[in-house]
């Protein structure tokens, strides 16, 4: 009430608290403005254009050629299988692992801070250093066969065979992504009330009979959130294929990604018209895929 | 759940799973460090061992003695990242403050407008991005690295989250008392966020320190690299010499481990809050 009268009053205050809220808000606006919302105009500009950069940069209108010319592109497709199936490898195995580690530390255990504070580690290392460390344990010679050997199990080229390189990518995120997932787990489960679970026990139920209808049911929004952001974060595979293959997306395409093709269609053919396209192919999955999960998980708000 | 001595087997089977991924964790650092500290002959002898057998520190010395420019890349990568991290915590909570606190004409407008941004994906714009850089010339720089990752819209609106829940009556006594905005803000607003800003600052330093895929785009040249670039060309000039890159990946890695340590606390608050009630 005070407030409103004394804009009645005075009318130039409105105008002060315009202009602080402009000064604060400058920044952000201007750095928004010019990296997120004028190249999304652009990029829409650009999916239309044949771009050729020669110095200087000449558009060529062609219509919707760019997008008809993905359908044709046989490594598109190859790009986008890959990377359809690593997110449909890694978003689930990291979720349950991360569900598991997260339930087996909030079980009352000691120490529960360290452990979490060790199991983090992998998240807080840069990807490039953790795909070095990964490409070296990969070698043919390296510790993982090493201990394949010893287990009696077949080794493998991970590195240099086409059938499992993927593969190699896939364990090693789903083991640096798992502990992130699993701390947004432990908060969750520390905000479930300890009194639906004595009232259970006092009906008679199991831990896992408890597990399964108090606890799933109630982790449910976090699970979509963790899937989605799981799979946002799979689609945009980029670091580590480029690291592993030396940008080439090999052995053979196996590690071709979407957004290393990206790449590869911006600085290794000067093609920005069709990068674009390929970028907006890519963040119509995206949505799609996120806009079914909300669906399954029935509407459910983050 | 019946009689104590199956609780305890429960109990003692926790503690080996946990035990066993913990060893699942660490084998690779351990094994990474363990292999800066050999020479080249040991660790290609093909012996699995985890103490090296001739400790050395040559290893370190050839990467900051003979490497001419790992210095620079360590030095672009700090340069930038507390660059990006200082203007973040700042910008951020201008605009978080504004939008929680302020009354301005536009304001919904401008609200919606982060929201919106927060749901475009990063591919659609790295193009642009690049192109508009380029036509400003800003390519290869350190404002090229700084200036468009210096506003987070994903912080933006935690910070305005953040200031909603913040009780006024501090902030109306030092209207009366006769500060103005800059002065509530800088006095008496930003030292009370310091939880929610140590979190911002973990993230985005991080994010920053490890980002390969802007650097990799907008900087070509060699002395511009920050460290992830330099390690990947790092990798291709010793292609075989794992243990120089193991020695560059752990000078690499420690800034990260150590902000991770000293934060850890605010770090995982900020989780809660992401997690819980978000």
């Amino acid at each position: 009430m005070f407030e409103i009268n004394r804009r009645r009053i005075n009318p130039r205050w409105n105008i002060t608290e315009d202009l602080s809220g402009y000064m604060f808000m400058m920044p952000t606006i201007l750095v928004l403005g010019t990296f997120v919302v004028l190249p999304i105009l652009y990029a829409v500009f650009l999916s239309l254009q044949k771009v050729q950069l020669l110095g200087g940069i000449e558009y060529e209108f062609i219509g919707f050629r760019n997008f008809t010319r993905l359908a044709e592109d046989e490594r598109v497709w190859i790009a986008l299988r890959n990377t359809a199936e690593y997110v449909a490898i890694v978003v689930p195995t990291q979720t349950i692992l991360a569900l598991i580690l997260a339930v087996t530390l909030n079980s009352g255990i000691r120490g529960k801070n360290w452990w979490r504070i060790l199991y983090f580690l992998p998240t807080v290392t840069s990807s490039a250093v953790l795909t070095l460390i990964f490409m070296w344990i990969y070698n043919t010679d390296g510790l993982l066969n090493d201990f394949l050997a010893f287990a009696g199990l077949p080794t493998y080229n991970w590195l240099g065979d086409p059938a499992v390189a993927l593969k190699g990518i896939m364990i090693m995120n789903i083991w640096s992504t798992a502990p992130f997932f699993m701390v947004i787990y432990l908060a969750a489960l520390q905000d479930i009330p300890q009194t639906l679970y004595e009232a259970a026990e006092l009906d008679g139920a199991n831990g896992w009979q408890q597990f399964i209808h108090i606890t799933l049911p109630l982790l449910k929004p976090v699970t979509f959130f963790v899937a989605t952001v799981g799979v946002i974060g799979t689609f945009q595979l980029f670091d580590q294929s480029y690291i592993f293959s030396g940008g080439t997306g090999g052995p053979n395409n196996a590690t071709l990604t979407v957004v290393l093709l990206i790449y590869q269609a911006v600085f290794r053919n000067l093609q920005m018209g069709y990068a674009a396209a390929i970028a907006f192919l890519l963040a119509a999955v995206i949505i799609a895929i996120t806009l079914i999960q909300r669906r399954l998980f029935g509407g459910e708000r983050i | 759940m019946t009689n104590i001595s199956g609780l305890s087997w429960l109990k003692a089977l926790l503690y080996v799973l946990l035990t066993l991924y913990a060893i699942i964790t660490l084998i690779p650092f351990l094994w990474a460090l363990s292999a800066s500290f050999k020479p080249l002959t040991e660790i290609v002898s093909g012996e699995p061992n985890f103490l090296p057998k001739n400790f050395t520190l040559d290893n370190y010395k050839q990467i900051f003695l003979q490497e001419p420019l790992f210095w620079r890349w360590l030095f672009n990568s700090v340069a930038i990242a507390i660059s990006v991290t200082l203007l973040n915590l700042l910008l951020n909570s201008m605009a978080g403050y504004a939008l929680a606190r302020l009354r301005f004409v536009g304001k919904r407008f401008w609200f919606f407008l982060i929201l919106a941004v927060l749901a475009v994906p990063a591919q659609i714009t790295l193009i642009p991005t690049f192109l508009i850089l380029k036509a400003i010339g800003w390519l290869n720089s350190y404002q090229g690295m700084i200036v468009p990752s210096m506003v987070n819209a994903t912080f933006i609106f935690m910070m305005r989250q953040f200031f909603v829940n913040f009780p006024k009556e501090l902030e109306e006594a030092a209207q009366l008392d006769g500060l103005n905005t800059f002065g509530i803000f800088r006095y008496i607003v930003l030292p009370l966020a310091k939880p929610a800003l140590a979190a911002q600052a973990v993230f985005v330093f991080m994010g920053s320190w490890n980002n390969f895929l802007l650097p990799i785009v907008i900087l070509f040249d060699p002395e511009m690299f920050t460290l992830p670039l330099g390690l990947n060309t790092f990798k291709g000039q010793y292609i075989s010499y794992w243990n120089y890159i193991m020695a560059a990946s752990m000078v690499f890695t420690l800034p990260a481990l150590g902000i991770y340590a000293f934060f850890n606390r605010y770090f995982i608050q900020s989780v809660t809050f992401t997690g819980g009630k978000g």
